[in-house]
């Protein structure tokens, strides 16, 4: 009795702490989430600033080039201090994250740099003051092989050419 | 930079026996049941191990060449090299007239023995291959050449012995570039290095200065072509590797990347970015002429002709995702032939012409895989966290490639290395650098 009793409370604190742990499982998922929009990168973690207000650099989703809502309202406070800042270019990085083949995101970082290029130009920023290079997968920030490191290397950079 | 060394080698017809033998090896399929081969030290006299002793600090080169074959044959997962601690005859008397019984008494089905003169500043080195059981000589070669030489006149012997036991050339007397890769993941340095397949007499090419990747050798000769981003400029550069001299390749006003010659080496073609659109283009190397081969607002890469130059294979997302084509190598009737699930890079074309190796990404994982030329009989070699790149040994029957790890959440326990896997998903194994490493491609048989 005393036995399959206190084997039973065991089975129940096993049971209750595997509940636990699938609790913080969740909740692990849920700060993920926190700093990502689908599979695309809202944290502030690796963003620097060109100036006050202004982050250099918008994520993509996986295999994607689309510009998400954020990403264009971060790249008008790019248009508006560049439209202010007449004398500085800018070079526009690209870059993927490491799933991929090493060519295609060569590819894809161009595409994306691109991207954000087409987007400054829309907002009247004269296409000679801004560069685009592409690294592929070559230049990471985030070193982790986990979905939130790759998010934030999906990205480009808006970086002062001089 | 690299210089090779004026290599002459002649061939003595001791004698070749074109008999039908007993032993073949067929490499068609697996194989589970590798050919047992004794490969006796090659005998050297008194004279020769001084002079070896004073012009290569090496005591015995006979010993050193055998285990230059026995690593090679081993590597293959042909051959099964037994070893020499069992050997009842001694070099010298073998090399003359094996027991055959004595060989048999150890399983052996074929022996190698030989003999090394090192005269003159010039190594001469013969060779037999035995046939155990038929009782009778397969094949003698000699070969003269500079006694700095001697691992390739391992790698050569490797080859004949290859050659004649498999009716198929070699793959032994080749060299390896890649991209030798150090530090940390967020800033890696990488740098052009050269090796003989085996992985010895490795050579940096650059420096580490610039970015470097995907090296690809000309088939036809000692050029490189390959992808440097010098003054940020990612640009495709051509490399001498024998005078160091090194230029890029046309005039392109962005991004040239992906670079590969054309089987004839007459070619090299590669992509080109404008504009965030990637597209094929062609540069003759005679004339400069540059034509644009493809013209599509996907992307399109990783062009790889088949060994006639008559078609090209190359990687486009025009149906929204990473696929593979083929196509006339004047860019029309455009094929999709990858249908399976998930995604599919890196097609290159195998030299025998019959098929397309390729890197394929389904469910998080990545493939190294074979498929016929229209895109049939798709297999998947070997499966794991991250791998790409293959490229084909000169005979087609094997595929190097590199695979990377996993790092954990600080980034730690990161590392590429290079790894090899036979056309029949069999034999898969690391292939050794002294750094990491990712990027390989395979030269052609350097002799021959």
């Amino acid at each position: 009795m005393n036995f399959s009793k206190s084997f039973r409370n065991t089975f129940l604190v096993i049971l209750l702490s595997l509940i636990v742990s699938a609790c913080a499982t969740k909740k692990t998922t849920t700060t993920v989430e926190g700093q990502m929009q689908g599979d695309v990168y809202t944290g502030t973690d690796t963003v620097k600033y060109l100036a006050d207000g202004v982050p250099d650099r918008v994520f993509f989703a996986t295999n994607e080039s689309i510009l998400t809502t954020k990403s264009r309202d971060t790249l008008r406070k790019q248009a508006n201090w560049l439209r202010e800042n007449s004398s500085i270019n800018v070079v526009v990085e690209g870059h993927a994250d490491e799933r991929g083949t090493r060519e295609y995101n060569l590819a894809l970082g161009e595409r994306r740099a691109n991207a954000a290029k087409d987007y400054l130009i829309t907002y009247g920023i004269s296409a000679d003051r801004i560069s685009v290079i592409s690294y592929g997968k070559e230049r990471p920030v985030d070193s982790g092989s986990n979905p939130l490191s790759w998010s934030k290397n999906r990205r480009s950079v808006t970086v002062k050419a001089n | 930079m690299v210089r090779i060394i004026n290599f002459v080698f002649i061939i003595f017809f001791l004698s070749l026996v074109k008999a039908y033998s007993l032993i073949e090896i067929d490499i068609t399929r697996g194989n589970l049941d590798p050919l047992p081969i004794a490969v006796s030290p090659l005998f050297q006299d008194d004279n020769s191990k001084k002079n070896s002793i004073n012009e290569l600090k090496i005591e015995n080169i006979g010993s050193e060449i055998s285990f230059v074959v026995e690593n090679n044959l081993k590597t293959s997962g042909l051959f099964n090299p037994l070893s020499k601690e069992a050997f009842l005859q001694k070099p010298d008397i073998a090399h003359l007239k094996p027991r055959f019984e004595d060989w048999a008494l150890i399983k052996a089905q074929a022996l190698i023995t030989g003999k090394v003169t090192l005269e003159n500043k010039k190594l001469k080195v013969e060779f037999r291959l035995w046939d155990i059981l038929a009782g009778r000589e397969m094949m003698a070669l000699a070969f003269t050449t500079v006694p700095t030489n001697w691992r390739r006149v391992g790698h050569i012997i490797s080859d004949k012995v290859y050659e004649r036991l498999t009716g198929e050339k070699g793959y032994f007397d080749t060299r390896i570039i890649y991209v030798s890769e150090e530090g940390a993941k967020t800033a890696r340095v990488k740098k052009l290095a050269i090796m003989d397949q085996d992985g010895f007499n490795t050579k940096y090419l650059t420096l580490g200065n610039e970015l470097v990747l995907t090296p690809r050798f000309n088939p036809t000769s000692q050029m490189v072509t390959y992808l440097s981003y010098f003054k940020n400029l990612p640009r495709v550069y051509l490399l001498d590797i024998e005078t160091g001299t090194q230029e890029v390749v046309g005039d392109f006003p962005g991004m040239t990347f992906a670079p590969r010659f054309s089987p004839d080496g007459k070619k090299i073609i590669m992509s080109f970015a404008k504009d965030g659109n990637s597209d094929i283009y062609t540069m003759d190397l005679e004339n400069r002429i540059v034509e644009r081969i493809t013209n599509h607002p996907s992307i399109d890469t990783s062009p790889s002709y088949s060994p006639d130059n008559q078609f090209i294979t190359f990687n486009s997302d025009r149906s929204g995702f990473q696929q593979i084509y083929v196509m006339k190598s004047d860019g029309s009737n455009v094929k999709r032939i990858s249908f399976g699930k998930g995604l599919y890079g890196t097609p290159v074309w195998s030299p025998r012409g019959d098929l397309i190796a390729f890197t394929k990404l389904h469910k998080g994982k990545f493939y190294i895989g074979v498929m016929r030329t229209d895109g049939s009989g798709e297999r998947l070699l070997t499966e794991n966290y991250y791998q790409e790149a293959p490229s084909w040994s000169p005979n087609g029957r094997v595929l190097i490639f590199y695979r990377e790890t996993k790092s954990n959440d600080k980034g730690e326990g990161f590392s590429a290395k290079l790894w090899s896997i036979d056309l029949t998903g069999y034999n898969e194994r690391q292939v050794q650098t002294e750094t990491d490493a990712s990027d390989p491609s395979w030269s052609s048989l350097l002799s021959n």
